[in-house]
């Protein structure tokens, strides 16, 4: 076959086409985002400090990131002593966690979250009606499939047999050596495991909104329903939040050649 | 018997993990499937489930099986063929990498954002619209609506291609130079490339991608509840709708709606678990 140095049209047609259709709706956004609520015409940046002049949206962003924050740490703590121990003492059940950390993958929110209402109803209020007991213990089942992933990706990478024997003939303890020898040695996979978490409970909606939780995609929806122009300027810096965080785990996740991953918790 | 009696000090360590997995994934989808045989007042019955083959229910299965397989299958084949084009010879390498990066994020873009983007390009006031009206083109006069069933559609496809390009590459990666050389030395067309060798290699790769597709759309709440202000018939809006005011008047039938929705996925997982199997024959 003769060797093709240049492009070929149909690739460019493909290519242009998706172009199109991924940025023609991100610029129609940025175009809404500078027109006037008032008379609707161009070009103001009123809707942006409408945005950031809102108590509702500090109040809701606040609330959505130390939601992302308590659900990065309790992920971490359940799963990273879980697998290291899994590596270190009983490669067996790896299976049987990763297929139990998949789990959340397959299931839709909205079917888990049918299970979760009836399953705490009438549990203490301290728990049910508050973001940081029901909806961050709903989020942590949500983050399971991209912490084990990225975390075990994290523990194959490392020889943690060696350290751990260098850290315990050196006299450490077992919080000692996972703290201080294992945690750094897999700092990037649980950054990249907790990038993933953000971005997914940053933009959660379908258990927040049926448990009736105001969390910042709440905040967002309100908006969408009640004033045109600065909701689009809203959209935009949501945008931002999540591709901040995604491409935070491209850069973390470079280096070990990882691929992006796939968050499901939005739609 | 000394190995018997040290193994259960081993798995110690990770109760927490297989607690928690049981108080919030386990205790509540058995609960769902309780609930989903459970009658209104008591006893346990089936009418729940079977009332899910009547009007407006089976209507809803309909209508996001509908919506799931139609942005399966042309998000499917445009996102192959997009792939295709940014990794075959001839394209610069930039291309892909670029494409890669930007279907990672996309991939993860939904729900409300989403939805606020594609009424600003293609709502009544949308950029696109105004755009076509003042060129002599009005789409909405010619049936269009993007607060309908095509317009979810149109809007789920912004992460139903990214996904596809994500899955498929590997596969398309997978395809070997050799391959193509040695049937093209053997004197093969391009059409007979394709129809002997890259389609039915690259064959169970598409169908898993596509079933993954349906279930990304199948699941999908956030997005279609924005955009149509809840109106689209999808069985996650149904089941949203009884949390949110009383429409329905039986708590068990969302919970058997959710048992319904579980019962399709599952369908789609035992299409999907050989499928991949023999994928992962061929890849590098």
């Amino acid at each position: 076959m003769r060797p093709t140095r240049r492009i070929a049209p149909t690739a460019v047609i493909w290519l242009l086409i998706a172009f199109g259709y991924f940025f023609i709706p991100l610029i129609a956004t940025f175009l809404f985002s500078l027109k006037s609520n008032q008379t609707g015409h161009c070009c103001t940046a009123a809707n942006y400090s409408w945005v950031v002049h809102s108590s509702a949206f500090w109040h809701t962003l606040k609330i959505s990131f130390l939601l992302a924050i308590e659900t990065i740490v309790i992920s971490l703590a359940l799963f990273v002593p879980t697998i290291y121990w899994v590596h270190l003492r009983v490669p067996k059940l790896r299976p049987v966690i990763a297929f139990l950390a998949l789990i959340p993958f397959v299931i839709p929110p909205i079917v888990m979250v049918v299970g979760l209402l009836q399953f705490f109803k009438g549990t203490p209020s301290w728990f049910y009606a508050q973001p940081w007991g029901f909806l961050a213990g709903a989020y942590v089942i949500l983050a399971f499939p991209y912490m084990f992933f990225s975390l075990d990706a994290g523990f194959r990478s490392i020889d943690v047999h060696t350290l751990t024997e260098a850290s315990q003939s050196l006299g450490a303890r077992w919080g000692t050596t996972l703290v201080k020898v294992i945690l750094p040695n897999i700092r990037s996979a649980a950054l990249a495991g907790s990038f993933l978490t953000l971005a997914i409970v940053m933009g959660e909606f379908t258990i927040a909104n049926l448990s009736a939780f105001n969390t910042f995609p709440i905040f967002i929806q309100y908006v969408n329903e009640s004033q045109g122009f600065p909701a689009a300027s809203l959209t935009l810096m949501s945008f931002a939040i999540t591709w901040a965080a995604m491409l935070s785990l491209l850069v973390v996740g470079r280096k070990r050649g990882q691929r992006a991953a796939i968050v499901a918790g939005a739609r | 018997m000394s190995g018997r009696r040290r193994l259960p000090l081993a798995w110690i360590v990770t109760l927490p993990f297989f607690a928690y997995t049981l108080l919030f994934m386990f205790l509540p989808a058995g609960s769902v499937l309780i609930g989903a045989f459970e009658g209104k007042t008591h006893g346990y019955t089936i009418s729940n489930v079977t009332t899910l083959f009547h009007h407006p229910y089976i209507d809803a299965f309909k209508t996001s099986i509908e919506i799931s397989g139609t942005t399966a299958l042309i998000g499917g084949a445009v996102g192959l063929a997009v792939a295709y084009a940014a990794i075959r010879e001839g394209t610069p390498r930039w291309v892909r990498s670029a494409l890669t990066t930007f279907s990672g994020v996309a991939a993860n873009f939904g729900g409300i954002p989403l939805a606020f983007a594609f009424i600003s390009t293609l709502g009544p006031l949308g950029i696109i619209t105004v755009f076509g009206r003042s060129h002599g083109w009005d789409p909405t006069a010619h049936g269009f609506s993007l607060f309908s069933k095509t317009g979810v559609e149109l809007a789920y496809m912004y992460f139903q291609l990214p996904l596809m390009i994500l899955v498929i590459s590997p596969a398309i990666d997978g395809l070997r130079k050799e391959w193509r050389e040695a049937s093209s030395n053997l004197g093969a067309s391009q059409l007979q490339f394709w129809r002997y060798v890259g389609v039915p290699v690259l064959m169970p790769s598409l169908l898993g991608a596509i079933i993954l597709l349906f279930g990304n759309a199948f699941a999908a709440y956030a997005t279609a509840y924005s955009l149509t202000a809840g109106t689209v018939n999808i069985v996650p809006i149904l089941i949203g709708a009884y949390y949110s005011g009383n429409v329905l008047n039986n708590p068990h039938l969302a919970q058997a709606m959710a048992f319904g929705m579980f019962a399709v996925l599952a369908v789609m997982m035992v299409f999907y678990i050989p499928l991949q199997r023999r994928a992962a024959r061929w890849a590098k």
